[in-house]
């Protein structure tokens, strides 16, 4: 019997078929498109969530006492309890609505940060983060005297684990640290993190927004104490993300923005706060987006994690093994728990010439430090080229990437 | 390979990214300015001799993209000998040839062998990479500390 390649069933192009963009011609070519972790595209489902709620649904929501609030208020409140459980949090009240990961990150900062940490603390990070988990944490260090303690790589873009656990100290006061690398796409093993920083009492912070996406996320069973994720990066629209964070430390931190909404009632002389979320969601939130994010939720829930998992698991290894046979190509983060990211240099050509080349063959790649300087900084380069995947790329479209780089080592040869 | 990607890495200037010219530190330059443009990574250094208006000496450091590294070395290699003010004059065909206004025109003959980068018009995300070369000069002419970037949005301010 002739042995058979294991492969998952997947209908890709049953799902290909949901996301108008991916039928689109770039310079007379198909687009392919492999910018994923930069942001992903909208299946038809949100794009009409969206148009629905201000064609049919658009009022302000808990304030009115008409019918067109109250069905506004229940379709944003609903999109929290689908975020709830998405990410198996035990109260929706656990679920504040904020811009994207980075403005959550920053609400922590601001908001626990002012009130927890103080001058000689420390904060640490890994050598693998975002800039976004990086400069809100050297804001707050400059305004309290905290100081940032960074977590080291090795050589495959990996957090050195016994590093990590030298560095934890009387004196550290917050762990933050990406669950999935955006530059290398390193997974992070945040379970053992969050034991050995709970150890010490110290709460972890877990910027999820390449994570999302791409794994089932469950903040009981990590035991985090926040997570930060990024609606557009999860077939979500843009301006909309999420701040998870547990009850007890919602309740004894201090607003981060003051305005409609986020107070019970207000004098010149005293104003109290709203209850948890809303103490944390000043002003008219971006109430269409939360709509799209509970749309994409429902979509990415009806294909189902586990299945968009394995199957990009296997997009991974077929993009690697197919990279690797380029000559002179370097990849650049080869952990060994990887999602989604394949970021590399190919000799001395530079990452812009590959991406003009590229693009010009309907490939869409990032180019560049990918907002992670420190990370290019640890591997010696100025810049990589980025082919980052989602649920919706396919074999044939990896193959058209590696034909494209053929051709730049051609016009550089 | 479609035509414009073949006009833009044409051999003369993947020549001058792989070979460039004047590519040393000068020692002795009396102007000195740093290009970087942090998006993209390309970073460069250019230092000039200037002998009363003439630029008698020019080299530059760096690293970037072929299109900024072939640039850089065929600017150095143009204005070398020519005053200060024929080094801006250069500049301003050369804008225009890469992102001009229609109907304007420009110069070809005193573009000289600076028309090989012409392609790079169709590609205007990459019209930056060719320019920071000339704009890092002309900090260093001006005596500017800060270093240069083009990939800013709002460098300038432009009314209407």
């Amino acid at each position: 019997m002739r042995k058979k390649e294991k492969t998952i069933s997947f209908a890709v192009e049953k799902v290909r078929k949901d996301f108008p963009v991916l039928g689109l011609k770039v310079h007379g070519k198909p687009l392919v498109y492999l910018d994923n972790a930069a942001t992903t595209q909208k299946p038809q489902a949100v794009i009409d969530a969206v148009s629905r709620y201000y064609s049919a649904e658009n009022a302000n929501i808990h304030r009115g006492i008409y019918y067109l609030s109250e069905q506004a208020t229940d379709a944003y409140e609903v999109a929290r309890s689908k975020v709830r459980n998405f990410i198996n949090a035990t109260f929706p009240q656990e679920i504040v609505f904020v811009r994207g990961t980075t403005e959550g990150i920053n609400l922590v900062a601001q908001s626990f940060g002012r009130a927890f940490i103080k001058e000689g603390d420390e904060i640490l990070i890994s050598a693998m983060e975002h800039h976004s988990n990086i400069v809100p944490w050297q804001i707050l260090a400059g305004q309290t005297g905290a100081k940032l303690r960074v977590v080291p790589i090795n050589d495959r873009g990996e957090l050195e684990f016994e590093e990590f656990e030298k560095l934890i100290t009387r004196k550290t006061k917050l762990v933050s640290i990406a669950h999935v690398s955006n530059a290398l796409g390193t997974v992070n093993p945040v379970k053992r993190i969050v034991e050995a920083a709970h150890a010490q009492n110290i709460p972890v912070l877990v910027d999820g927004a390449q994570a999302a996406p791409h794994l089932k996320v469950d903040v009981q069973d990590l035991d985090c104490d926040f997570y930060a994720l990024s609606g557009h990066k999860m077939v979500g629209p843009t301006g909309i993300g999420v701040l998870y964070g547990r009850r007890d430390w919602l309740e004894r931190m201090p607003p981060y923005q003051g305005g409609g909404d986020m107070i019970s009632s207000v004098t010149f002389e005293k104003t109290t706060f709203n209850k948890i979320p809303y103490k944390f969601e000043a002003g008219t939130p971006h109430i269409a987006g939360v709509i799209g994010l509970g749309a994409a939720i429902d979509y990415l829930t009806q294909i189902g994690m586990e299945k968009i998992r394995d199957y990009e698991n296997e997009l991974l290894q077929y993009g690697t093994k197919v990279l690797e046979g380029i000559p002179g190509l370097r990849l650049i983060g080869t952990a060994r728990q990887k999602a989604s990211v394949l970021s590399f240099v190919l000799g001395e050509i530079h990452a812009h010439d590959i991406g003009t080349i590229l693009d010009r063959n309907g490939v869409a790649i990032r180019a560049g430090h990918h907002c992670a300087m420190p990370v290019m900084e640890r591997f010696g380069v100025p810049a990589t080229a980025r082919a980052s995947l989602a649920f919706y790329n396919t074999k044939e479209e990896i193959d058209i990437l590696a034909r494209s780089l053929h051709q730049v080592l051609e016009v550089f040869k | 390979m479609s035509s414009d990607l073949r006009e833009l890495y044409q051999e003369v200037i993947l020549d001058h990214s792989k070979n460039p010219r004047n590519f040393r530190v000068l020692k002795e330059a009396n102007h000195k300015a740093e290009g970087y443009n942090p998006l993209c990574g390309d970073r460069l250094t250019v230092y000039i001799q200037m002998e009363g208006e003439v630029i008698k000496d020019i080299g530059f450091q760096g690293s970037g993209c072929a299109i900024s590294k072939a640039s850089t070395s065929l600017m150095t290699a143009q204005v070398k000998g020519k005053t200060q003010r024929e080094a801006e004059e250069l500049f301003g065909h050369f804008h225009q040839m890469l992102a001009g206004e229609k109907g304007k025109t420009f110069d070809k003959a005193k573009l000289g062998k600076l028309t090989v980068l012409s392609g790079v018009s169709d590609f205007p995300v990459r019209v930056k990479c060719a320019t920071l070369p000339w704009h890092t000069l002309r900090a260093g002419l001006e005596g500017s500390a800060q270093p240069v970037s083009t990939e800013s949005f709002s460098t300038e301010w432009t009314a209407g």
